[in-house]
Order: structure tokens, then sequence, then C-alpha cells
């Protein structure tokens, strides 16, 4: 082999991969540590340049509630990572414990509240949706919702508006 | 590896970012702009210069959250100045790293 063959092999472009050109996450959690990862994901997606779509249904509208958004709280039951054993984690003032000091850690790293969250994500052009059913399940309506949130819409709509999409549920 | 702009010389990572922020003139960044589409506006350069100052302070590029808040350009805004990204863009225009944060 020449050394020209070598370094044309050397120069040659790697093979191209599809651009990731679109996000949509369904976010079906309430609690704040599950709250997060579907926001700040949107929010890099974003920062990035790629489109982001999320769908907010069952426990997750608790996420886009005006009356929950700033009251979201750890769950310190089934959930192994607190390394804590299940009955401890249930005993009274246990959740609000574990949500102090996540919400502590938060805010000495900057990192901003959910509500804050939304509200970039709102004028970042993300696109934030309610699921209708749930919103049913939970009697629900468009009032008790923040202002972030487009529309109230079914999964056959997420579905249409998350065309091309990588869809992640949370 | 190196790349040219305008005839200046700099080194760059592979995804263009430049890795020495010195090597960085307002002429470079009109050509970095050129080619990830934006054509730079004064409102543009308030980005810029406050992403170099707050870079030369803190020794680390301002994330969108930083820079929204404290150069006076909202987010609203900075997706309207570089619409495929501003997380990224506003950075690697003003010649400084990728940055690191999510926010």
């Amino acid at each position: 082999m020449t050394t020209a063959t070598l370094d044309a092999t050397a120069s040659a472009p790697a093979p191209a991969r599809a651009p990731f050109e679109h996000l949509a996450i369904i976010c079906s959690k309430g609690t704040l540590d599950m709250a997060y990862p579907g926001l700040i994901l949107a929010n890099a997606a974003r920062m990035s340049g790629i489109d982001a779509t999320l769908f907010f249904t069952f426990w997750g509208l608790d996420i886009i509630t005006k009356k929950t958004v700033d009251r979201l709280h750890v769950s310190t039951v089934g959930n192994p990572s607190m390394h804590i054993p299940t009955m401890v984690g249930g005993l009274p003032g246990m959740e609000r414990l574990a949500t102090a000091m996540m919400q502590k850690q938060l805010d000495r790293l900057d990192i901003p509240s959910v509500h804050e969250l939304l509200t970039i994500l709102s004028d970042s052009g993300a696109h934030l949706y309610a699921c209708r059913m749930a919103m049913d399940m939970f009697k629900r309506t468009r009032e008790d919702l923040v202002p972030h949130v487009e529309d109230v819409i079914s999964a056959m709509d997420f579905f249409d508006k998350a065309a091309g999409a990588q869809v992640l549920f949370i | 590896m190196l790349r040219e702009y305008r005839g200046h010389q700099v080194t760059v990572d592979e995804e263009g970012f430049m890795t020495d922020a010195s090597q960085w003139t307002p002429e470079i960044a009109e050509a970095i702009a050129d080619e990830v589409g934006v054509t730079l506006t004064p409102e543009h350069w308030k980005v810029i210069t406050f992403c170099r100052e707050d870079a030369a302070r803190e020794g680390q590029p301002p994330g969108l959250r930083r820079i929204s808040k404290l150069s006076g350009v909202g987010t609203k805004e900075l997706y309207a100045l570089f619409p495929k990204g501003p997380g990224k863009l506003a950075a690697r225009v003003a010649g400084l790293p990728k940055p690191r944060g999510c926010v």
C-alpha cells in the first residue's frame, strides 16, 4: 500500500449519520426527580438547535399544574437509589426531608426551578402539551394549567406533532 | 486541527469550536457566523462581547441561562439571533469552547 493510499484512507470522512432534528418527550411522572430529566433534556435539545415537544400525561400533569408545579416532591418509597429501607422512606416527614435536601443541592448548583425551566422552554420555542385523557381522569381544566402549555391534546394528536421525532418516555 | 478563516489560521476541535480564544478576532467571528448561517447584527455583537468578557472572568464559556440573565438579551431573542442553537453557536462565534452546562 502506498503512502498516498494511506493518506486518502485517513482523511476519508466518517459515514454521515442522520442529523437529530426533533426530540419528543412523554413526561408521565410528577415527582421532582422525574420532572427534571425531561425538562433538562428538552432544554439541552433546544440549545443545540433540536426541536423539542413535550407531552405531559398521568402524574406528569403535576409538572404543569399551577397548584403543584412549585411543590413537586422527591419520592422516598419504591426508589432503590435512595439507599434507605423502604419502610424508613415511608415514615412521616421523610419525603419532605429528601425534597428539601435535593432542593438545596439544586439551588447550590444554580439549577433553575421547575417553574423557571418551563418558562425557559416556552421562550426557547419548545412545545408543551397536556394529555386530554389524563386531564379528564384527574378532573383538571385548562385554567388549572400553567400558561406555558400550548394545548390539551390526545395521544394521537401528540404523535402527529411528534412526526419524525425521537420519542423518549419518562 | 487547523482551520483557516479569512487568511487567519486558528486551532479548532472536532465540532469547530476554537480551542484558543486568544486567536479570535472580530473578523474571524464574521467568518464563523457565515459558516453557521448567521449574519451578525449589533444584537449578536452584544451577546458575543458578553460571552467573551464573561469567559475571561470565569474561565469557562457562559451557559445560555447565564447569558440571558446577565447580557440583557433574553431567551426568546437569543433563539431569534441563533435559530440553529444559541447554546452552542454563541460560544462558537465568540471563539470559545463548547459550554459544559445543560442550562
